[in-house]
């Protein structure tokens, strides 16, 4: 046997002292019985939050001004996914930090057109109407200076639409057909039938809410619901619940980052926070490798309290 | 055939690796050293209790359907226990880790002990976070349509959708419990097979 140099970080002193009973079934029983109690006392006392989901029908109906800029936002192609880049589009850049761009080296993978997917193609499995249709046409037909025209028209008068007597108004006469889309949309939405549209353009079968979650995400409602339920990014929302319960309090160093500059500050901010997620991860899962760090623990010494009577043995 | 053609056998080779490094008194100990004699070890099996609560509670709530306990209030108060083993999961992990940080108890060989538990750390917390995406209420409408800016981020989103229900819930369900539940029973073994961390010991010295 040969000896050699003790690394107290890496290696462990062979253990010559006394064994004492241990029933290692009775303490896994024990543990279980005691979670199952603990469970149901808790889900009796405190039961689970469940707030409703929202629905394309409720935002149209509860807001229909920024459903109709929403919608004319997608048509437009000025949404925030409309200008998301991968994997989505590439209406705009995707996040990236320097060189590091992973979003745009891995493409667009889930292909989101805002303008047909969000309003045309709805629009087009409603039941033919000779206005609607009419100015579905113009638009398919359109040349790309005359719907940039018509954008741009749009855009301007955008803060001033208006919602009177169940119809949208668009204070301008320069922006072609849009005026007419919007607001078909805009009733379609508030009927129920704009959120089926949206989930069946697949299919019959369907578990994919990508488009509508896209959709209800660029306008403000959402927003607007989850700031009075203190889960706004700035509110520390994504470890938060609904009401008053503990949603993923382990998450508290990621929403951490986003609540500090520069991530709170860099159009990156959520590739930064990634960033230093992975690096804070992998420090931690290969911290026995590490030197320095591995010596944490016996620089501090909680390991006296946990191990106080061991040591007060051998005192 | 000989006895030495048995034993060059994989089924032989398989049982006597196992056997030899994880013997029946290691797998189920009747003793354990003094020193582990702390409130802190209470929250490794803990975890472990919790988990099994998580995953019955979840198989409960398979039953029915992911929208059952919206309109049940036998299915609601099911989710309720879904969600408070979660929490007591989650609360337990986390100071059984900071214990065993404390302990450095990667020494003496058990770095891969220490290392496929953070990972299970890693694959609990995504599991947490497609059961929180897979609620479909206005919780899950949230939480997704925030989560995804950051997958996104990282060129993961274009595989990982979060918006996709679909695909959330067959990992909330099928693939990260079998990862968290593996990843659990590799370290179970791993503790067995090389013990309970040692206290650190002044002018100590090791054999090789």
């Amino acid at each position: 046997m040969t000896k050699k140099s003790f690394r107290p970080d890496v290696d462990a002193p062979e253990y010559k002292g006394a064994y004492v009973p241990y029933d290692i079934i009775k303490e896994g029983t024990i543990a279980v019985l005691v979670v199952v109690v603990l469970t149901v006392a808790l889900a009796f006392v405190f039961s689970s939050p469940d707030e409703k989901a929202i629905t394309i029908k409720t935002w149209s109906n509860a807001d229909a001004v920024d459903f109709a800029q929403t919608a004319g936002d997608e048509l437009s192609g000025t949404s925030g996914v409309a200008g998301y880049g991968a994997p989505y589009n590439n209406g705009g850049v995707a996040q990236h930090w320097g060189f590091l761009a992973p979003a745009k080296w891995v493409g667009v993978h889930i292909n989101i057109n805002t303008a047909t997917d969000f309003v045309l193609d709805p629009l087009e499995a409603q039941p033919a109407q000779p206005a609607l249709t009419a100015a579905i046409n113009q638009w398919k037909t359109a040349s790309s200076a005359n719907i940039t025209a018509w954008t741009d028209a749009y855009t301007k008068v955008e803060a001033n639409i208006t919602f009177v007597n169940g119809q949208v108004k668009i204070p301008t006469t320069a922006a072609g057909p849009m005026p007419t889309l919007i607001n078909y949309l805009t009733q379609m939405a508030r009927t129920g039938a704009l959120d089926q549209a949206l989930v069946t353009q697949n299919g019959f079968y369907t578990t994919n809410y990508t488009k509508p979650l896209l959709f209800l995400s660029d306008g403000t409602y959402l927003a607007s619901l989850a700031d009075k339920q203190h889960l706004g990014g700035d509110q520390w929302g994504m470890m938060n619940e609904t009401g008053q319960y503990p949603g993923q309090a382990w998450l508290w160093l990621y929403t951490f980052w986003y609540q500090i500059p520069p991530y709170n500050t860099s159009a990156a901010g959520d590739f930064l926070v990634w960033g230093t997620m992975m690096i804070l991860t992998a420090l931690m899962v290969l911290l026995p490798f590490i030197p320095g760090l591995r010596s944490i623990p016996r620089r501090i010494k909680i390991y006296r309290i946990i191990w106080r009577e061991h040591y007060a043995t051998q005192a | 055939m000989s006895n030495a053609q048995i034993d060059r056998q994989w089924t032989s080779r398989l049982r006597h690796s196992v056997v030899d490094k994880l013997p029946p008194d290691k797998l189920l100990p009747d003793t354990q050293p003094a020193y582990v004699a702390s409130w802190i070890y209470v929250f490794g099996v803990t975890t472990m209790a919790a988990l099994a609560v998580v995953i019955g509670t979840g198989c409960i709530l398979a039953l029915d359907g992911p929208q059952w306990w919206h309109s049940s209030s036998l299915g609601h108060f099911i989710n309720s226990m879904h969600l408070w083993s979660v929490e007591i999961f989650f609360f337990a992990m986390v100071v059984h880790l900071w214990g065993k940080f404390s302990m450095a108890a990667w020494r003496g060989g058990r770095s891969l002990t220490w290392v496929t538990g953070g990972v299970t750390f890693l694959a609990s917390i995504l599991a947490g976070f497609t059961g929180y995406v897979s609620q479909t209420n206005f919780d899950s409408q949230w939480i997704a349509t925030q989560a995804k800016d950051g997958i996104n981020s990282t060129g993961g989103g274009a595989f990982f959708n979060v918006l996709n229900l679909g695909q959330m819930l067959m990992w909330h369900i099928v693939l990260l419990p079998i990862a968290a539940v593996v990843l659990t029973g590799l370290h179970v073994i791993m503790v067995r097979i090389k013990g309970v961390v040692p206290p650190f010991e002044d002018n100590a010295e090791v054999s090789a």
